[in-house]
């Protein structure tokens, strides 16, 4: 089952990307906002990884702002911290109805309880909460154990996922194979749960060998390591 | 086996019950707290045992009590939390226990912060508590090689009967890196007559202790344990060196340091600047002699130390060279990560000085 036509979907305001540690969630939150952005949309991410205390989508406040997306993260010291704490500015993302944006949980249930708390208003708003998958992660060995996790993290923030977000990669190791057998495992999923893939995320340097998975969503790589 | 996307911190926790670590005893710190949690469900599975102890002194003599049984255990902590257990290591020097202890470093001092740091060397490699005391600490620079030296840790505190560190900075705990489960095959028991579990067989009460009274016996047993020492000294030093045959500068970085020191080098390569890295996997031993061979070329100028500290490496990189050729430093510290551009600067300004 898949979403066709334009990506990101035009007429959806607010997006919660929810997933296992490690799938990638922050790399796509990234890129969502921005493509949000250049959509010509007032736009803000927002930074919930409670449970990270690196490489969390904060890091990157210059870039993002810079490219007209309002970070919302704690900020001065908790900045660096890994305390659960929450930024005043999210409830006018949660509420909008002139903001749109992105919501960049924690990984796993542990990360994403916090959503818990605004359930509620994220369920009114119609919000689109998807779940990123990556194939290379040991917890999505297989279908059943995807769903499970990904029937955990609902359990624990109170939302219902509707739409998966396919992610397979292995970092600097990924090749267009990578991406191919990932794509098939999220087709997979999709199958067994009914819910739709929303989109085929992939490096922008692989796009050209990937044309036929619709939507296709080219990544630029901002969450990187420092030798990188 | 398929590569598999792990989180450094997961890994080497699953790394550690595939060596045969039979025994977790730890307490919570960032950035290291993926570990305790990883074996609070695993550790069940494999038939093994996890607490989490009130503290972290209380998790290290829960190692030494494991150990004096003859089970292979291990704890966890970041900097910190590895001052809090430097009595008990040392109580695992003196009673000849085999443990492993993991320190993923952040920045100190103090509370100081939770980003990744290196400055916790000279407490790792100078003395891992009180008295004369050895171990050897190993430092791995990636995820996969921090899985594969987590069966060799074990298998070093077995062989020698003496605390093992895993010395790694907070990046390597918390990024992911593709990784591959290489099919081991199973190690022999270790034969453990010295274990206190039990009289069966010999009928004899098997003491562990790290006591001596009379100082001329705890002489004798300190000299025993340098024998010991010299024996890790001889044989079981470690290290890697890239693109070092004709340098002009060396490079010497440990950990994720020296993967972006590794960076830089590139860069200089660029420039025209022959940059090798040095990277010493066995902190304790150095690998003094190699690093000495390799500075000895005609070629080589100088040697800069990068780590992020204010210099704690580079006074085992002085004594390795002992004057030969002028060695530099350049580092960041205090949560603060050194910049390829920053090491290449710092490289082409120890060249210029030199020359």
């Amino acid at each position: 089952m898949q979403a066709k036509g334009a990506f990101p979907p035009p007429g959806e305001r607010l997006f919660v990307i929810l997933g296992a540690y490690g799938t990638g969630k922050t790399e796509f939150s990234v890129n969502l906002a921005l493509a949000l952005a250049a959509q010509g949309r007032k736009t803000a991410l927002a930074d919930l990884d409670l449970v990270n205390p690196y490489f969390r989508s904060r890091e990157k406040a210059t870039e993002l702002e810079s490219r007209g997306v309002e970070l919302i993260a704690p900020t001065g010291a908790l900045r660096h911290a890994d305390l659960p704490s929450i930024p005043p500015r999210l409830p006018a993302l949660v509420n909008g109805p002139d903001l749109a944006g992105v919501i960049d949980a924690g990984g796993d249930p542990a990360g994403s309880r916090v959503l818990a708390s605004f359930a509620p208003d994220l369920r009114r708003r119609k919000s689109r909460v998807w779940y990123v998958l990556n194939r290379s992660r040991p917890e999505n060995a297989d279908a059943e154990r995807a769903l499970a996790s990904l029937r955990a993290v609902e359990a624990a923030c109170g939302l219902e996922v509707n739409g998966l977000v396919s992610n397979t990669h292995l970092i600097g190791a990924t090749t267009a194979q990578t991406v191919r057998e990932g794509a098939a495992f999220a087709d997979l999923v999709s199958q067994k749960s009914g819910l739709p893939v929303a989109c085929y995320a992939a490096a922008r340097s692989l796009a050209g060998e990937l044309w036929d998975l619709e939507p296709l969503f080219p990544l630029d790589l901002y969450m990187k390591r420092p030798w990188e | 086996m398929p590569k598999e996307l792990w989180k450094g911190n997961e890994a080497i926790a699953e790394a550690a019950i595939r060596a045969g670590c039979r025994a977790y005893f730890g307490y919570p710190i960032t950035p290291q707290n993926e570990i305790p949690e990883y074996m609070s469900r695993r550790m069940p599975e494999a038939g093994g045992v996890f607490v989490q102890a009130e503290s972290e002194i209380a998790a290290i003599n829960m190692v030494y009590g494991a150990s004096a049984a003859g089970t292979l255990a291990m704890t966890s902590s970041s900097s910190p939390g590895i001052s809090l257990k430097q009595e008990g290591i040392s109580y695992l020097v003196g009673a000849e226990l085999p443990a492993v202890i993991l320190n993923m470093m952040r920045g100190g001092p103090g509370l100081g912060t939770i980003q990744p740091g290196q400055a916790d060397y000279f407490q790792a490699t100078r003395a891992p508590g009180h008295g004369d005391g050895r171990m050897v600490v190993l430092a791995p620079a990636g995820i996969q090689e921090a899985v594969d030296l987590m069966q060799d840790s074990f298998d070093l505190a077995d062989r020698y009967r003496n605390p093992v560190m895993m010395l790694a900075d907070g990046m390597i705990g918390q990024m992911m890196e593709p990784i591959e489960w290489k099919e081991t095959e199973p190690r022999p028991p270790v034969e453990k007559p010295w274990a206190a579990d039990g009289r069966d067989g010999d009928g004899k009460t098997h003491f562990v202790t790290s006591l001596r009274l009379q100082s001329e016996k705890n002489e004798r047993f300190v000299q025993s344990l340098f024998e010991k020492y010299a024996a890790i000294e001889r044989d079981e030093v470690r290290y890697e060196a890239v693109g070092c045959e004709n340098a002009d500068l060396l490079i010497a970085a440990f950990g994720t340091t020296a993967r972006i020191a590794l960076s830089a080098a590139r860069r200089l390569e660029k420039e025209g600047v022959r940059a090798g890295l040095f990277r010493p996997i066995t902190l304790w031993p150095f690998p003094s002699r190699a690093l000495r061979e390799l500075a000895g070329q005609k070629s080589v100028k100088a040697v800069m130390t990068v780590e992020m500290s204010m210099g704690q490496m580079v006074q085992d990189v002085r004594l390795a060279l002992e004057g030969m050729k002028p060695v530099t430093f350049y580092g960041r510290t205090g949560g603060m990560v050194p910049e390829p551009a920053h090491i290449a600067e710092a490289a082409k300004k120890t060249l210029s000085e030199v020359k």
